[in-house]
């Protein structure tokens, strides 16, 4: 019982990181109708620009952690934010209205040029981390074992919850949101009413990129340690939970999220480690079958 | 009154075939043009010229606001947003998962956000963002109003009856504060009732109503009833040449014109509405 209540906040937890980066990709998706591939190495590349940031910071003897979080924060998010910008700008924009396997094609030449990047530029070592936030409470103790609730593994649920509530409200509330659920309906037409086009797809791409260095600067801090590599496996695993959940449909990222962490970790802890991601991707498989539009998506109504 | 649009010599030739050939015509301020003309006679090529769908082969378009725009040199979107002329299509386009109100907000978005600054000041609610945002709601009331829907302000504009739907997309189109609205058939598919309402909105929209400033409208149309009762001026095309040029009693006299639709073998077309 208490085991697996751990594994429960556990994967509640790896969930909710999974979740922060789909938004990103159901966003670009919903814009543009394109899987943005290089979306996991933004999130790989904000890990990495939070590790820069928390290491000059503690050289320049800056012990407040609240104050490092949060300069670590702007810093890893605004550069994050340029990558983002610049991949849109260098590798999709100019494909755009041409077939549509070439962005894609793009997209993916994308994600292997920022990883060789990161790994000819900071080394191919993993890079370990001390812990910033250490502790936690615990929250029942079984025998010998002790349920333990980290405040690291708080403070990531309550940051994803915080930034689906704050992009729900943006994308619904917002001149910008209309912009961007416009373009998504018809491009050309709202260009016809005035919006400019090109530059609403790019900022989603800036906030999309802004929303994976949160998850990697979260990443970070959780796990204690990143390589050139984790963009890649998080964002296989993050698409998936994009589509799981509806792609297109921002609670449905996180919730498509929240299921994969969950599978991921039940299954690790009650069956076999190694075939974790053989059960998550199953399961895809299955709702894809019996839901083609993830548990969230709307089906496109036409009136005929 | 001042030519607000003047068509000098337009031409547009796809590979081998000329779909428009030296049109010359203006569109006056504060009137409804119509540009008439059988099947395959140019008219929405024509339409896609001004709008920045096409750019022309040789001729100019010039709109007389400030200091004049040549339409026939600028890409699309600017076309909307510094000429100020909106369009719609023959097929809907209306931003159908969005509700009736918000397609019309959208159209309001450069009044809303101008520029990024001002799109990130919106998200958090500050730079008078608000104030904003309740002068777009309160027009798009206006508009509402104006076309009967505003019950139905919430529901997804899918979900709206055809002739509605029609009576939205020109309310979208005329929320971009246009000085020229081009209307791509707008009757088609319409019952005479609604296209009865049509041709009342379309009169308000030139003469302005309550609240809402006129707006010059060019217009497209095969609805001879429509187009007899609320044009100015016609404008009649014939393989790509225009045959006829004029006011509805003018034009629907005008042997010439005749001949077209008759050579067309629509023989009920026009004779039924010369005499209306």
């Amino acid at each position: 019982m208490a085991y697996a209540l751990q594994q429960l906040i556990n994967g509640v937890t790896l969930g909710m990181i999974y979740g922060l980066i789909a938004v990103g990709y159901t966003m670009v998706y919903g814009i543009i109708g394109m899987i943005n591939f290089a979306h996991g190495d933004i999130f790989m590349v904000g890990a990495f620009l939070s590790l820069i940031a928390l290491t000059g910071l503690a050289a320049l003897g800056i012990s407040s952690v609240p104050l490092a979080l949060a300069i670590t924060l702007v810093f890893a998010a605004g550069l994050a934010a340029l990558y983002g910008w610049t991949v849109e700008r260098v590798a999709y924009r100019p494909l755009r209205g041409s077939f549509r396997l070439a962005p894609l094609i793009s997209a993916i030449g994308m994600s292997i040029v920022l990883q060789n990047f990161v790994q000819v530029s900071q080394g191919a070592r993993v890079k370990p981390m001390a812990a910033l936030i250490p502790g936690g409470m615990p929250l029942m103790r079984d025998g010998t074992f002790t349920v333990q609730l980290s405040w690291m593994q708080i403070a990531i649920v309550i940051t994803t919850l915080v930034m689906l509530a704050a992009f729900t409200w943006l994308v619904t509330r917002t001149p910008l949101g209309r912009a961007m659920r416009a373009c998504e309906q018809d491009l050309k037409m709202a260009g016809l009413l005035g919006i400019d086009t090109d530059r609403t797809i790019s900022l989603t791409f800036v906030i999309g990129a802004a929303l994976a260095a949160v998850a990697g600067l979260l990443f970070l801090l959780y796990y204690g340690v990143i390589d050139f590599f984790i963009g890649f496996v998080a964002g296989v695993k993050a698409f998936t939970a994009a589509v799981l959940g509806g792609i297109g449909s921002l609670p449905g990222a996180v919730l498509g999220g929240l299921a994969i962490g969950l599978i991921e970790t039940f299954w690790s802890a009650y069956f076999s480690v190694q075939y974790k991601d053989v059960a998550s991707f199953s399961i895809l498989v299955l709702v894809l079958i019996f839901m083609p539009t993830g548990i969230l998506g709307r089906a496109d109504v036409e009136k005929v | 009154m001042a030519p607000l649009l003047a068509v000098r010599d337009l031409t547009m030739r796809f590979g081998g075939l000329t779909a428009v050939d030296a049109l010359s015509f203006e569109a006056r301020e504060g009137e409804i043009t119509a540009v008439i003309g059988p099947n395959g006679a140019g008219k929405t090529t024509v339409f896609n010229c001004i709008t920045g769908f096409y750019r022309p082969t040789s001729g100019s378009l010039a709109l007389a606001r400030g200091g004049g725009f040549a339409l026939e040199r600028m890409p699309g979107h600017l076309i909307a947003r510094r000429a100020r002329v909106a369009r719609t299509f023959q097929n809907i386009r209306l931003f159908a998962g969005m509700t009736v109100l918000e397609n019309l907000m959208v159209a309001q978005h450069n009044m809303l956000m101008p520029n990024v600054a001002r799109g990130l000041l919106a998200v958090f609610g500050l730079g008078g963002h608000a104030k904003l945002e309740r002068a777009a709601i309160e027009k798009a009331r206006l508009w509402l109003d104006a076309i009967g829907l505003t019950a139905r302000a919430d529901d997804p504009a899918g979900a709206l009856p055809y002739g509605a739907q029609r009576r939205l997309e020109i309310a979208r189109a005329m929320c971009t504060d246009p000085v020229l609205l081009c209307l791509d058939e707008p009757a088609a598919g319409l019952n005479p009732r609604e296209s009865d309402e049509l041709s009342n909105l379309l009169r308000q929209i030139r003469s302005g109503m309550a609240g809402l400033p006129g707006c010059s409208i060019l217009l497209i149309e095969h609805d001879m009833g429509v187009v007899m009762r609320i044009s100015d001026h016609i404008v009649v095309l014939d393989h790509g040449r225009k045959i006829s040029d004029g006011t509805p009693d003018q034009v629907s006299h005008d042997p010439k014109v005749i001949a077209a639709y008759l050579g067309e073998g629509d023989e009920d077309e026009i004779p039924a509405e010369a005499q209306a």
